[in-house]
């Protein structure tokens, strides 16, 4: 069930404690990209709350703003939230400045999650690009955590250029094990880049996964994952079983405001993670 | 056993739907190249004859300029083919295709299957239709790395 209907959301939506910002304090900070670091986060006080994979927090600097940021750690690690952050606004400007001992707010999480128990049994296909890596991190740390429950795992990975690559030593570790496939790709090759050149949807093409048996989850571009999709329907892989996470214009978080409507679906609520079966058409819609 | 250029073509993504007629007059004109890392497949500028269907390895499209190094534009991988210029005028190759590391590939004579498509509309047709959407393909991938996709998201 959505929750386009108002009556039903603000039912659904609501209380203080998802609305009124926690302080949170900065354990670590470290950087990834020219533009982007990862900042590790715990409650000031009381317990972190549990999250799902492909959940989202609202993080703000107080007098500033607030900005959905995807959790980016293993949710098998308690306590602290991970989230990976790029400089691109003046709040995220800000968030990427933060120094360990600062505090900030957070609400959340939020959102539906990767639906990972989905892939049990059957191949897992990650296809990730540019900074999309990040929300997609936490489900290949939960398929890598039950590692034998599912069969072929690839993940296919496109970024601008090799600077750009995000977790390039966890790329490397991911790489070196035997029950993970890592294709990375870029759009612009450096001196001394040995890898492919090229774009995301063109590995799909060349996946070569049983598509009656696989399970795949993209995160980047909206474009991008428009291709990816299409490239992986066309090897014959049911769109009810590609995952996509959508970013909108994402503010309460609780589907009240309508800022992140997406057709019948509220983003904050209903996503970010929906399958290509029901948003597929919709990303198709100019203006939505 | 070893494995003839033909049935290798035969069973190569890029003719593996093809009609057997369609394949059988190709495969007189295969042979098979496996390259040392750094080998050149096609220069720039030089006569189009061949094209390659890639079975191992890599091949870069390079462009080569005067006072920089080659700058890479594409990665072509087993399953791929490398070069249409043997079918569209002037025949010349337009980047170099180079071997990233060991590549293995059936090489088609290009001159010559262009000569059977002329003297047999039906093969022609059938062979462009099939080099089409690899054409169309590597156009979509240079119109999405033109939209510079990764620098803005900031997920």
């Amino acid at each position: 069930m959505t929750t386009a209907d108002p009556a039903a959301a603000v039912a659904a939506a609501g209380t203080a404690e998802d609305l009124v910002p926690r302080s949170w304090r900065v354990l670590a900070v470290t950087p990834e990209l020219v533009d982007t670091v990862t900042v590790d986060l715990a409650p000031v006080r009381g317990p972190a709350p549990p999250y799902l994979p492909g959940q989202v927090n609202m993080l703000s600097l107080f007098g500033l703003g607030e900005v959905p940021i995807s959790v980016s750690g293993d949710p098998a690690v308690p306590g602290v939230r991970r989230h990976t952050i790029r400089a691109a606004g003046a709040v995220s400007t800000g968030l990427a400045r933060v120094r360990p001992g600062d505090t900030v707010g957070v609400r959340g999480p939020f959102g539906t999650g990767w639906d990972v128990a989905a892939a049990t049994g059957r191949d897992v296909v990650v296809v990730a690009g540019g900074l999309g890596l990040a929300p997609l991190r936490p489900a290949i740390y939960a398929v890598l955590a039950r590692r034998a429950e599912f069969d072929r795992m690839v993940l296919l990975y496109g970024s601008r250029t090799p600077a750009d690559l995000l977790y390039s030593d966890e790329l490397h570790a991911w790489r070196a094990r035997f029950d993970l496939e890592v294709k990375v790709t870029v759009d612009r090759a450096s001196a001394g880049w040995a890898g492919e050149v090229g774009v995301v949807p063109g590995l799909v093409r060349r996946l070569g996964v049983d598509p009656g048996n696989a399970v795949a989850y993209l995160c980047g571009p909206e474009v991008m994952m428009r291709f990816a999709a299409d490239a992986l329907t066309d090897l014959g892989l049911p769109a009810g079983r590609i995952q996509v996470s959508l970013e909108r214009n994402m503010k309460c978080m609780v589907g009240l405001c309508g800022h992140c409507v997406l057709g019948p679906y509220y983003i904050c609520t209903d996503g970010p993670v929906l399958p290509w079966s029901a948003v597929g058409d919709l990303m198709r819609v100019r203006e939505l | 056993m070893t494995v003839s250029p033909a049935a290798e073509l035969a069973a190569h993504p890029f003719f593996v739907d093809l009609a057997d007629e369609v394949v059988a007059a190709v495969a007189p004109l295969v042979s098979r190249l496996d390259a040392d890392p750094g080998q050149v497949l096609g220069r720039e500028g030089e006569p189009a004859g061949v094209f390659y269907a890639l079975t191992a390895g890599r091949v870069a499209l390079e462009v080569h300029a005067a006072d920089r190094p080659p700058a890479l534009l594409e990665t072509l991988q087993a399953g791929d083919v490398v070069g249409w210029s043997w079918l569209v005028p002037p025949y010349r190759w337009h980047f170099d295709a180079v071997a990233v590391g060991p590549v293995s590939a059936i090489r088609v004579d290009g001159a010559r299957l262009r000569a059977e498509m002329d003297a047999d509309p039906v093969l022609g047709y059938a062979l462009a239709a099939r080099f089409i959407p690899v054409i169309v393909d590597r156009l979509q991938a240079t119109r999405l790395r033109l939209l510079d996709l990764y620098g803005h998201d900031h997920r």
